[in-house]
Protein backbone atom coordinates (compact mmCIF):
# COMPACT_ATOMS: atom_id res chain seq x y z
CA UNK A 1 0.00 0.00 0.00
CA UNK A 2 1.05 3.59 -0.36
CA UNK A 3 0.63 6.06 2.27
CA UNK A 4 1.35 9.52 2.33
CA UNK A 5 1.52 12.13 5.09
CA UNK A 6 1.43 16.01 5.42
CA UNK A 7 3.63 15.67 2.28
CA UNK A 8 5.50 18.89 0.72
CA UNK A 9 7.57 20.06 -2.49
CA UNK A 10 8.57 22.56 -4.22
CA UNK A 11 10.76 23.50 -7.24
CA UNK A 12 13.92 25.82 -6.34
CA UNK A 13 11.19 27.25 -3.80
CA UNK A 14 8.62 27.19 -6.04
CA UNK A 15 5.75 25.43 -4.01
CA UNK A 16 4.45 22.53 -6.05
CA UNK A 17 2.72 20.39 -3.22
CA UNK A 18 1.60 21.77 0.59
CA UNK A 19 0.34 18.93 2.91
CA UNK A 20 -0.92 16.34 0.77
CA UNK A 21 -1.83 13.20 2.67
CA UNK A 22 -3.19 10.21 1.37
CA UNK A 23 -3.50 6.29 1.39
CA UNK A 24 -4.25 4.00 -1.27
CA UNK A 25 -5.05 0.25 -0.46
CA UNK A 26 -3.78 -2.77 -2.72
CA UNK A 27 -6.51 -3.81 -4.80
CA UNK A 28 -7.99 0.19 -5.34
CA UNK A 29 -8.41 2.42 -8.79
CA UNK A 30 -7.28 5.38 -8.71
CA UNK A 31 -7.69 8.54 -10.29
CA UNK A 32 -5.72 11.61 -9.63
CA UNK A 33 -7.40 14.02 -11.24
CA UNK A 34 -6.29 18.47 -11.33
CA UNK A 35 -5.51 21.64 -13.22
CA UNK A 36 -2.85 21.90 -15.21
CA UNK A 37 0.46 22.57 -12.86
CA UNK A 38 -2.02 21.25 -9.87
CA UNK A 39 1.03 18.99 -8.58
CA UNK A 40 -0.37 15.53 -10.01
CA UNK A 41 2.84 14.19 -11.76
CA UNK A 42 5.13 15.92 -8.72
CA UNK A 43 3.09 13.47 -6.84
CA UNK A 44 3.48 10.19 -8.36
CA UNK A 45 7.25 11.02 -9.04
CA UNK A 46 7.20 10.56 -5.52
CA UNK A 47 5.69 7.05 -5.23
CA UNK A 48 8.92 5.41 -6.80
CA UNK A 49 11.33 7.90 -5.17
CA UNK A 50 12.65 9.43 -8.12
CA UNK A 51 11.24 12.38 -5.91
CA UNK A 52 11.98 12.61 -2.31
CA UNK A 53 9.48 14.58 0.35
CA UNK A 54 10.70 17.79 1.57
CA UNK A 55 8.87 17.57 4.50
CA UNK A 56 6.12 14.73 5.39
CA UNK A 57 6.83 11.07 4.63
CA UNK A 58 6.26 8.25 1.95
CA UNK A 59 5.86 5.22 2.11
CA UNK A 60 5.35 2.41 0.51
CA UNK A 61 4.61 -0.78 1.76
CA UNK A 62 5.78 0.20 4.98
CA UNK A 63 9.16 1.57 3.84
CA UNK A 64 10.22 5.11 3.77
CA UNK A 65 10.54 6.59 0.21
CA UNK A 66 14.06 8.38 1.75
CA UNK A 67 15.51 5.23 2.83
CA UNK A 68 15.32 3.02 -0.08
CA UNK A 69 16.81 3.47 -3.63
CA UNK A 70 14.76 4.38 -7.06
CA UNK A 71 15.97 0.61 -8.15
CA UNK A 72 14.51 -0.51 -5.12
CA UNK A 73 11.38 1.04 -5.61
CA UNK A 74 10.77 -0.04 -9.01
CA UNK A 75 10.99 -3.37 -8.57
CA UNK A 76 7.96 -2.69 -6.94
CA UNK A 77 5.99 0.19 -8.44
CA UNK A 78 6.03 0.67 -12.20
CA UNK A 79 5.95 4.51 -13.46
CA UNK A 80 4.06 4.92 -17.16
CA UNK A 81 5.46 8.73 -18.36
CA UNK A 82 3.38 10.95 -19.72
CA UNK A 83 5.69 11.30 -22.17
CA UNK A 84 6.92 7.66 -23.55
CA UNK A 85 10.25 9.32 -25.47
CA UNK A 86 11.59 9.68 -21.57
CA UNK A 87 11.23 6.40 -21.52
CA UNK A 88 12.28 4.46 -24.58
CA UNK A 89 15.57 3.89 -25.89
CA UNK A 90 15.98 0.60 -27.19
CA UNK A 91 16.45 -0.59 -30.77
CA UNK A 92 13.32 -2.70 -31.28
CA UNK A 93 10.05 -2.72 -29.66
CA UNK A 94 10.91 -6.43 -27.90
CA UNK A 95 14.05 -5.39 -26.66
CA UNK A 96 12.33 -2.34 -25.21
CA UNK A 97 9.76 -4.45 -23.07
CA UNK A 98 12.32 -7.09 -22.51
CA UNK A 99 15.53 -4.89 -20.75
CA UNK A 100 13.60 -4.69 -17.32
CA UNK A 101 13.02 -8.22 -17.02
CA UNK A 102 16.91 -8.76 -18.21
CA UNK A 103 17.70 -6.35 -15.65
CA UNK A 104 16.05 -8.02 -12.82
CA UNK A 105 17.64 -11.36 -13.91
CA UNK A 106 15.02 -13.31 -15.16
CA UNK A 107 15.26 -16.55 -17.17
CA UNK A 108 15.29 -16.04 -21.01
CA UNK A 109 12.06 -18.36 -21.27
CA UNK A 110 10.26 -16.33 -19.18
CA UNK A 111 11.23 -13.03 -20.53
CA UNK A 112 10.04 -14.55 -23.99
CA UNK A 113 7.10 -15.48 -22.36
CA UNK A 114 5.81 -12.43 -20.58
CA UNK A 115 6.96 -10.05 -23.62
CA UNK A 116 4.93 -11.71 -25.99
CA UNK A 117 1.97 -11.92 -23.75
CA UNK A 118 2.24 -8.34 -22.86
CA UNK A 119 2.89 -7.34 -26.79
CA UNK A 120 -0.24 -9.15 -27.45
CA UNK A 121 -2.98 -7.79 -24.81
CA UNK A 122 -1.27 -4.22 -25.58
CA UNK A 123 -1.96 -4.92 -29.77
CA UNK A 124 1.50 -4.34 -30.46
CA UNK A 125 2.65 -7.66 -30.75
CA UNK A 126 2.97 -7.21 -34.76
CA UNK A 127 5.28 -4.22 -34.04
CA UNK A 128 7.85 -6.08 -32.37
CA UNK A 129 10.73 -5.62 -34.53
CA UNK A 130 10.28 -2.24 -35.30
CA UNK A 131 12.29 0.49 -33.64
CA UNK A 132 9.97 2.61 -30.93
CA UNK A 133 10.99 5.72 -32.35
CA UNK A 134 9.55 4.67 -35.71
CA UNK A 135 5.97 4.01 -34.24
CA UNK A 136 2.76 6.78 -34.03
CA UNK A 137 2.49 8.81 -30.27
CA UNK A 138 -0.19 6.12 -29.57
CA UNK A 139 2.03 3.60 -30.61
CA UNK A 140 5.08 4.07 -28.36
CA UNK A 141 2.85 5.09 -25.24
CA UNK A 142 1.56 1.37 -25.40
CA UNK A 143 5.02 0.58 -25.58
CA UNK A 144 6.10 2.33 -22.63
CA UNK A 145 3.23 0.95 -20.77
CA UNK A 146 4.09 -2.77 -21.81
CA UNK A 147 7.68 -2.25 -20.45
CA UNK A 148 6.38 -1.65 -17.03
CA UNK A 149 3.57 -4.28 -17.04
CA UNK A 150 6.27 -7.13 -18.25
CA UNK A 151 7.69 -7.09 -14.48
CA UNK A 152 4.63 -7.12 -12.78
CA UNK A 153 5.05 -4.33 -10.24
CA UNK A 154 2.54 -4.62 -7.51
CA UNK A 155 1.92 -0.39 -7.71
CA UNK A 156 0.95 0.37 -11.53
CA UNK A 157 0.95 4.61 -11.74
CA UNK A 158 0.23 6.12 -15.43
CA UNK A 159 0.83 9.45 -16.06
CA UNK A 160 -1.94 10.78 -18.37
CA UNK A 161 -2.18 7.32 -20.27
CA UNK A 162 -5.50 8.17 -22.67
CA UNK A 163 -3.77 11.37 -24.48
CA UNK A 164 -3.11 10.30 -27.97
CA UNK A 165 -5.14 7.68 -28.00
CA UNK A 166 -8.34 6.40 -29.64
CA UNK A 167 -11.62 5.12 -28.37
CA UNK A 168 -10.71 1.74 -29.29
CA UNK A 169 -7.26 1.60 -27.40
CA UNK A 170 -8.77 3.78 -24.42
CA UNK A 171 -11.65 0.48 -24.50
CA UNK A 172 -8.61 -1.90 -24.03
CA UNK A 173 -6.80 -0.10 -21.23
CA UNK A 174 -9.98 0.15 -19.46
CA UNK A 175 -9.44 -3.97 -19.70
CA UNK A 176 -6.09 -3.93 -18.74
CA UNK A 177 -6.96 -2.09 -15.40
CA UNK A 178 -9.73 -4.10 -14.88
CA UNK A 179 -7.37 -7.12 -15.06
CA UNK A 180 -4.86 -5.68 -12.99
CA UNK A 181 -7.13 -4.88 -10.32
CA UNK A 182 -8.04 -8.67 -10.66
CA UNK A 183 -4.66 -8.91 -9.73
CA UNK A 184 -5.18 -6.55 -6.22
CA UNK A 185 -2.87 -4.35 -7.71
CA UNK A 186 -2.60 -0.79 -6.91
CA UNK A 187 -3.37 1.21 -10.05
CA UNK A 188 -2.77 4.87 -10.36
CA UNK A 189 -4.36 6.79 -12.83
CA UNK A 190 -3.28 10.83 -13.53
CA UNK A 191 -5.97 11.98 -16.21
CA UNK A 192 -7.89 15.09 -16.81
CA UNK A 193 -10.08 12.47 -18.99
CA UNK A 194 -13.44 13.11 -17.19
CA UNK A 195 -15.28 10.76 -19.77
CA UNK A 196 -12.69 7.75 -18.82
CA UNK A 197 -12.88 8.13 -15.34
CA UNK A 198 -16.37 8.60 -15.24
CA UNK A 199 -16.81 5.22 -16.71
CA UNK A 200 -13.85 3.29 -14.83
CA UNK A 201 -12.72 4.35 -11.91
CA UNK A 202 -14.29 4.10 -8.45
CA UNK A 203 -12.72 6.39 -6.65
CA UNK A 204 -11.02 10.12 -7.34
CA UNK A 205 -8.54 12.26 -5.96
CA UNK A 206 -8.86 15.89 -6.71
CA UNK A 207 -6.10 18.24 -6.28
CA UNK A 208 -5.60 21.92 -6.85
CA UNK A 209 -2.88 24.03 -6.30
CA UNK A 210 -0.40 21.32 -4.51
CA UNK A 211 -3.70 20.25 -1.92
CA UNK A 212 -6.11 17.01 -1.76
CA UNK A 213 -9.39 19.30 -2.26
CA UNK A 214 -11.87 16.15 -2.88
CA UNK A 215 -10.95 12.20 -2.05
CA UNK A 216 -14.34 10.00 -2.74
CA UNK A 217 -16.27 8.08 -4.83
CA UNK A 218 -16.10 9.17 -8.51
CA UNK A 219 -19.92 9.73 -8.78
CA UNK A 220 -19.60 12.09 -5.84
CA UNK A 221 -16.40 13.88 -6.97
CA UNK A 222 -17.26 14.26 -10.32
CA UNK A 223 -20.72 15.45 -10.09
CA UNK A 224 -19.85 18.40 -7.92
CA UNK A 225 -20.31 21.42 -10.19
CA UNK A 226 -17.83 23.33 -7.20
CA UNK A 227 -15.34 21.23 -7.05
CA UNK A 228 -14.74 20.39 -10.88
CA UNK A 229 -14.07 24.13 -11.36
CA UNK A 230 -11.85 24.73 -8.71
CA UNK A 231 -10.23 21.55 -10.24
CA UNK A 232 -10.31 22.70 -13.93
CA UNK A 233 -12.47 20.32 -14.51
CA UNK A 234 -15.74 19.83 -16.71
CA UNK A 235 -18.65 17.49 -15.63
CA UNK A 236 -19.16 14.55 -17.68
CA UNK A 237 -21.24 15.08 -20.52
CA UNK A 238 -24.08 13.09 -18.69
CA UNK A 239 -23.71 14.84 -15.82
CA UNK A 240 -24.02 18.10 -17.72
CA UNK A 241 -27.35 17.05 -19.43
CA UNK A 242 -28.54 15.42 -15.73
CA UNK A 243 -28.28 19.23 -14.48
CA UNK A 244 -30.11 20.77 -17.06
CA UNK A 245 -32.87 18.66 -16.89
CA UNK A 246 -33.12 18.73 -12.87
CA UNK A 247 -36.71 21.05 -13.11
CA UNK A 248 -37.91 17.61 -14.81
CA UNK A 249 -36.94 15.94 -11.43
CA UNK A 250 -33.74 13.75 -13.28
CA UNK A 251 -31.18 13.78 -10.41
CA UNK A 252 -27.78 15.95 -11.19
CA UNK A 253 -25.58 12.96 -9.98
CA UNK A 254 -25.87 11.09 -13.06
CA UNK A 255 -22.67 9.81 -15.05
CA UNK A 256 -24.12 7.13 -17.79
CA UNK A 257 -25.46 6.95 -20.79
CA UNK A 258 -27.73 3.96 -19.80
CA UNK A 259 -28.71 6.85 -16.41
CA UNK A 260 -29.90 9.74 -18.16
CA UNK A 261 -31.64 7.52 -21.13
CA UNK A 262 -33.66 6.06 -18.31
CA UNK A 263 -34.28 9.40 -16.94
CA UNK A 264 -35.37 11.03 -19.88
CA UNK A 265 -37.62 7.78 -20.85
CA UNK A 266 -39.39 8.84 -17.53
CA UNK A 267 -39.90 12.15 -17.70
CA UNK A 268 -41.62 11.07 -21.09
CA UNK A 269 -43.37 8.47 -19.40
CA UNK A 270 -42.06 6.07 -20.88
CA UNK A 271 -41.48 3.54 -18.22
CA UNK A 272 -37.60 2.16 -17.47
CA UNK A 273 -37.02 0.35 -20.81
CA UNK B 1 -12.90 29.53 -52.17
CA UNK B 2 -10.63 26.43 -51.05
CA UNK B 3 -7.02 27.41 -49.33
CA UNK B 4 -6.22 23.91 -49.47
CA UNK B 5 -6.49 21.39 -52.48
CA UNK B 6 -6.34 17.53 -52.44
CA UNK B 7 -6.32 15.38 -55.39
CA UNK B 8 -5.73 12.31 -55.54
CA UNK B 9 -3.45 11.95 -52.69
CA UNK B 10 -1.68 8.53 -52.01
CA UNK B 11 1.27 8.51 -49.93
CA UNK B 12 4.30 5.77 -48.36
CA UNK B 13 6.45 6.73 -46.04
CA UNK B 14 10.37 5.88 -47.18
CA UNK B 15 10.99 2.45 -46.75
CA UNK B 16 7.54 1.31 -45.49
CA UNK B 17 5.64 -0.65 -48.07
CA UNK B 18 2.34 0.26 -46.94
CA UNK B 19 0.10 3.07 -47.97
CA UNK B 20 -0.74 5.23 -45.68
CA UNK B 21 -3.14 7.74 -46.94
CA UNK B 22 -5.20 6.22 -50.11
CA UNK B 23 -6.66 8.82 -53.51
CA UNK B 24 -7.38 11.44 -51.23
CA UNK B 25 -9.46 14.37 -52.94
CA UNK B 26 -10.71 17.08 -50.76
CA UNK B 27 -11.26 20.91 -50.29
CA UNK B 28 -10.49 23.23 -47.45
CA UNK B 29 -12.39 26.65 -47.72
CA UNK B 30 -10.79 29.82 -46.71
CA UNK B 31 -11.81 30.50 -42.91
CA UNK B 32 -13.47 26.68 -42.17
CA UNK B 33 -12.46 25.03 -38.93
CA UNK B 34 -12.46 21.47 -39.42
CA UNK B 35 -12.29 18.52 -37.53
CA UNK B 36 -10.19 15.51 -38.42
CA UNK B 37 -10.71 12.33 -37.16
CA UNK B 38 -10.38 8.76 -36.53
CA UNK B 39 -8.36 5.42 -34.77
CA UNK B 40 -4.86 5.79 -34.37
CA UNK B 41 -2.53 5.37 -37.73
CA UNK B 42 -5.66 5.84 -39.96
CA UNK B 43 -3.28 9.02 -41.77
CA UNK B 44 -4.78 12.32 -40.06
CA UNK B 45 -1.57 13.16 -38.57
CA UNK B 46 0.34 11.83 -42.43
CA UNK B 47 -2.34 14.16 -44.40
CA UNK B 48 -1.57 17.13 -41.94
CA UNK B 49 2.13 16.93 -42.26
CA UNK B 50 0.97 17.28 -46.06
CA UNK B 51 -0.40 20.91 -45.43
CA UNK B 52 3.43 22.37 -44.36
CA UNK B 53 5.47 20.27 -46.95
CA UNK B 54 6.97 18.11 -44.05
CA UNK B 55 5.74 15.74 -46.38
CA UNK B 56 7.76 14.95 -48.64
CA UNK B 57 10.25 17.53 -47.93
CA UNK B 58 11.18 16.34 -44.51
CA UNK B 59 9.93 12.99 -44.98
CA UNK B 60 10.58 11.67 -48.39
CA UNK B 61 8.40 9.01 -49.35
CA UNK B 62 6.49 8.18 -52.24
CA UNK B 63 3.58 10.83 -52.65
CA UNK B 64 1.10 10.55 -55.57
CA UNK B 65 -1.35 13.29 -56.60
CA UNK B 66 -1.54 17.41 -56.08
CA UNK B 67 -1.64 19.63 -53.07
CA UNK B 68 -2.08 22.76 -53.29
CA UNK B 69 -1.81 25.31 -50.08
CA UNK B 70 -3.02 29.29 -50.34
CA UNK B 71 -1.88 28.65 -54.48
CA UNK B 72 1.21 27.01 -53.76
CA UNK B 73 1.99 23.16 -54.83
CA UNK B 74 3.31 21.71 -52.42
CA UNK B 75 5.62 19.48 -53.98
CA UNK B 76 7.30 22.53 -55.35
CA UNK B 77 7.52 24.50 -52.48
CA UNK B 78 9.81 24.76 -49.70
CA UNK B 79 8.90 24.17 -46.52
CA UNK B 80 9.97 27.88 -45.11
CA UNK B 81 7.92 29.35 -47.38
CA UNK B 82 4.68 27.71 -46.69
CA UNK B 83 5.59 28.11 -42.77
CA UNK B 84 4.53 31.65 -43.51
CA UNK B 85 1.27 30.77 -44.13
CA UNK B 86 0.66 27.19 -42.13
CA UNK B 87 1.78 27.02 -38.48
CA UNK B 88 1.42 23.44 -37.15
CA UNK B 89 1.16 22.76 -33.48
CA UNK B 90 2.07 19.02 -32.52
CA UNK B 91 0.96 16.65 -30.14
CA UNK B 92 4.40 16.66 -27.71
CA UNK B 93 5.33 20.53 -27.57
CA UNK B 94 8.46 19.05 -26.12
CA UNK B 95 9.83 18.00 -29.40
CA UNK B 96 8.64 22.19 -30.85
CA UNK B 97 10.11 24.44 -27.49
CA UNK B 98 14.40 24.35 -27.09
CA UNK B 99 14.82 28.32 -25.61
CA UNK B 100 15.56 29.13 -22.37
CA UNK B 101 12.36 31.58 -21.87
CA UNK B 102 8.87 31.75 -22.91
CA UNK B 103 8.96 35.24 -24.10
CA UNK B 104 12.33 34.16 -26.45
CA UNK B 105 10.61 30.80 -27.89
CA UNK B 106 7.63 32.93 -28.62
CA UNK B 107 9.86 35.28 -30.47
CA UNK B 108 11.70 33.17 -31.79
CA UNK B 109 9.82 32.65 -35.55
CA UNK B 110 8.97 36.41 -35.65
CA UNK B 111 12.91 37.26 -35.25
CA UNK B 112 13.63 34.78 -37.96
CA UNK B 113 11.29 36.76 -40.31
CA UNK B 114 13.62 39.75 -39.61
CA UNK B 115 10.38 41.83 -38.38
CA UNK B 116 11.22 45.13 -36.67
CA UNK B 117 11.43 45.11 -32.45
CA UNK B 118 8.38 47.01 -31.59
CA UNK B 119 6.55 44.62 -33.71
CA UNK B 120 8.17 41.23 -32.00
CA UNK B 121 7.42 42.96 -28.79
CA UNK B 122 4.31 44.08 -29.61
CA UNK B 123 2.97 40.65 -31.29
CA UNK B 124 4.76 38.37 -28.49
CA UNK B 125 2.25 40.55 -26.01
CA UNK B 126 -0.36 39.50 -27.96
CA UNK B 127 0.02 36.22 -28.47
CA UNK B 128 0.87 35.45 -25.04
CA UNK B 129 -2.20 37.36 -23.92
CA UNK B 130 -4.84 35.56 -26.37
CA UNK B 131 -3.39 32.22 -24.79
CA UNK B 132 -3.73 33.37 -21.54
CA UNK B 133 0.03 32.44 -20.12
CA UNK B 134 1.52 36.12 -19.81
CA UNK B 135 2.34 35.06 -16.16
CA UNK B 136 5.17 32.67 -17.54
CA UNK B 137 6.46 34.87 -19.96
CA UNK B 138 10.14 34.74 -17.95
CA UNK B 139 9.83 31.02 -16.66
CA UNK B 140 11.88 28.18 -19.15
CA UNK B 141 9.23 26.50 -21.22
CA UNK B 142 11.17 22.99 -19.73
CA UNK B 143 10.34 23.88 -16.29
CA UNK B 144 6.24 24.06 -17.18
CA UNK B 145 3.81 21.19 -16.77
CA UNK B 146 2.84 19.62 -20.45
CA UNK B 147 -0.19 21.73 -20.50
CA UNK B 148 1.67 24.74 -20.02
CA UNK B 149 4.26 23.61 -22.49
CA UNK B 150 1.03 23.34 -25.08
CA UNK B 151 -0.38 27.04 -24.48
CA UNK B 152 3.44 28.01 -25.19
CA UNK B 153 3.98 26.08 -28.51
CA UNK B 154 0.52 27.67 -29.77
CA UNK B 155 1.52 31.37 -28.23
CA UNK B 156 4.66 30.38 -30.63
CA UNK B 157 2.29 29.89 -33.88
CA UNK B 158 -0.28 32.34 -33.46
CA UNK B 159 2.48 35.04 -32.94
CA UNK B 160 3.54 34.15 -36.37
CA UNK B 161 0.15 35.14 -37.99
CA UNK B 162 -0.75 31.99 -40.54
CA UNK B 163 -3.47 32.38 -42.43
CA UNK B 164 -4.06 28.51 -41.65
CA UNK B 165 -3.52 26.61 -38.60
CA UNK B 166 -3.15 23.24 -38.29
CA UNK B 167 -2.74 21.66 -34.86
CA UNK B 168 -2.52 17.87 -33.92
CA UNK B 169 -4.33 16.81 -30.29
CA UNK B 170 -2.97 20.46 -28.96
CA UNK B 171 -5.36 20.10 -26.50
CA UNK B 172 -4.52 16.37 -25.73
CA UNK B 173 -2.33 17.50 -22.43
CA UNK B 174 -4.76 20.04 -21.38
CA UNK B 175 -7.26 20.09 -18.12
CA UNK B 176 -10.69 20.09 -19.69
CA UNK B 177 -10.83 23.80 -18.90
CA UNK B 178 -7.93 25.13 -20.70
CA UNK B 179 -8.94 22.51 -23.41
CA UNK B 180 -12.15 24.55 -24.10
CA UNK B 181 -9.94 27.77 -23.62
CA UNK B 182 -8.37 26.96 -26.58
CA UNK B 183 -11.03 25.84 -28.56
CA UNK B 184 -12.89 29.19 -28.26
CA UNK B 185 -9.26 30.69 -29.09
CA UNK B 186 -9.47 28.84 -32.12
CA UNK B 187 -12.95 29.91 -33.13
CA UNK B 188 -12.61 33.69 -32.14
CA UNK B 189 -9.29 33.46 -34.19
CA UNK B 190 -11.37 31.98 -37.06
CA UNK B 191 -13.95 34.19 -37.09
CA UNK B 192 -12.06 37.65 -36.12
CA UNK B 193 -9.13 36.91 -38.85
CA UNK B 194 -10.33 34.22 -41.20
CA UNK B 195 -7.51 32.09 -40.20
CA UNK B 196 -8.33 28.29 -41.37
CA UNK B 197 -8.15 25.85 -38.65
CA UNK B 198 -7.68 22.15 -39.22
CA UNK B 199 -7.71 20.42 -36.05
CA UNK B 200 -6.93 16.54 -35.30
CA UNK B 201 -8.73 15.43 -32.82
CA UNK B 202 -9.85 12.37 -30.53
CA UNK B 203 -11.81 13.81 -27.67
CA UNK B 204 -15.03 15.14 -29.43
CA UNK B 205 -16.99 16.07 -26.72
CA UNK B 206 -15.95 19.59 -26.91
CA UNK B 207 -14.60 20.14 -30.08
CA UNK B 208 -18.29 19.15 -31.85
CA UNK B 209 -19.93 22.55 -31.47
CA UNK B 210 -17.53 25.05 -32.80
CA UNK B 211 -16.43 22.91 -35.45
CA UNK B 212 -18.11 23.76 -39.43
CA UNK B 213 -16.92 20.10 -40.55
CA UNK B 214 -15.50 17.01 -39.09
CA UNK B 215 -13.28 14.54 -41.41
CA UNK B 216 -13.75 11.09 -40.35
CA UNK B 217 -10.61 8.92 -41.79
CA UNK B 218 -9.97 5.19 -41.47
CA UNK B 219 -6.92 3.02 -42.87
CA UNK B 220 -5.45 5.69 -45.25
CA UNK B 221 -9.25 6.99 -46.29
CA UNK B 222 -11.80 9.98 -46.04
CA UNK B 223 -15.25 7.88 -44.63
CA UNK B 224 -17.21 10.82 -43.61
CA UNK B 225 -17.35 14.24 -44.04
CA UNK B 226 -20.25 17.01 -43.42
CA UNK B 227 -21.37 18.85 -41.00
CA UNK B 228 -20.95 17.92 -37.38
CA UNK B 229 -24.56 16.47 -37.08
CA UNK B 230 -24.74 14.37 -39.92
CA UNK B 231 -21.17 12.79 -39.58
CA UNK B 232 -21.35 12.08 -35.89
CA UNK B 233 -24.94 10.73 -36.04
CA UNK B 234 -24.15 8.63 -39.34
CA UNK B 235 -23.45 4.73 -39.34
CA UNK B 236 -20.89 4.93 -41.67
CA UNK B 237 -18.37 5.45 -38.18
CA UNK B 238 -20.02 3.30 -36.07
CA UNK B 239 -17.49 0.13 -35.50
CA UNK B 240 -14.50 2.70 -36.30
CA UNK B 241 -13.32 3.20 -33.42
CA UNK B 242 -14.54 6.57 -33.08
CA UNK B 243 -15.37 8.34 -29.64
CA UNK B 244 -18.94 9.89 -30.18
CA UNK B 245 -20.03 12.28 -27.62
CA UNK B 246 -22.59 10.79 -25.04
CA UNK B 247 -24.60 13.32 -26.02
CA UNK B 248 -24.56 11.89 -29.23
CA UNK B 249 -24.84 8.33 -28.11
CA UNK B 250 -28.00 9.03 -26.18
CA UNK B 251 -29.50 10.57 -28.68
CA UNK B 252 -29.24 7.52 -30.81
CA UNK B 253 -29.75 5.25 -28.09
CA UNK B 254 -33.39 7.02 -27.93
CA UNK B 255 -34.04 6.75 -31.34
CA UNK B 256 -33.94 2.76 -31.06
CA UNK B 257 -36.54 3.37 -28.22
CA UNK B 258 -38.66 5.70 -30.69
CA UNK B 259 -37.84 9.06 -29.07
CA UNK B 260 -36.94 11.09 -31.87
CA UNK B 261 -35.15 13.98 -31.53
CA UNK B 262 -35.84 16.68 -34.33
CA UNK B 263 -31.94 17.92 -34.32
CA UNK B 264 -28.90 15.79 -33.69
CA UNK B 265 -28.21 17.77 -30.11
CA UNK B 266 -24.29 18.47 -29.76
CA UNK B 267 -24.61 19.79 -25.98
CA UNK B 268 -26.27 19.55 -23.01
CA UNK B 269 -28.58 22.06 -23.85
CA UNK B 270 -29.11 21.11 -26.72
CA UNK B 271 -30.79 18.13 -25.63
CA UNK B 272 -32.49 19.77 -22.74
CA UNK B 273 -34.37 21.72 -26.42
CA UNK B 274 -35.13 18.85 -27.98
CA UNK B 275 -36.40 17.33 -25.38
CA UNK B 276 -38.79 19.59 -24.48
CA UNK B 277 -39.66 20.25 -28.46
CA UNK B 278 -41.10 16.01 -27.83
CA UNK B 279 -42.96 16.56 -24.87
CA UNK B 280 -45.21 19.41 -26.11
CA UNK B 281 -45.79 17.10 -29.46
CA UNK B 282 -46.49 14.57 -27.02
Amino acid sequence: MIEISDLWFDYDGFPVLRGVSLKIELGEVVAIMGENGAGKTTLIRHFNGLLKPKRGYVKVFGVDTREATVAELSRRVGLVFQNPDHQLFAETVFDEVAFALKNFGFPEDVIERRVEWVLKMLDLYDLKDRSPFSLSGGERKRVAIASILSYDPDIIVFDEPTVGQDYGQKERLAQLIKLLKSQSKIIVVVTHDVEFVAENFPRVVLLSKGRVIADGSTRRVLTDEKLIRRANLLLPQVTQVAKHLVEFGVPGDLMWVSEIRGAILKVLGRGCT
Amino acid sequence: MPIIRVKGLSYRYPGSSRTVLKNITLNIDEGEYVVITGPSGCGKTTLCRCFNGLIPHFYGGNLEGEIIVNGFPVKETSTSTLAQYVGMVFQEPESQLFLLSVEREVAFGLENLGLPREEIVKRVDEALKLVGISHLRDRAPHELSGGEQQKVALAACIAMQPKILVLDEPTANLDPISAVNILNLLQSLRNKLGVTIILVEHRLEAVASVADRFIVMNDGMIVSDGDPRDVLSSTNIEGLGVGVPKVIQLYKDLKRRNVIFNLVPLTPKEVKACLMEVLEFD
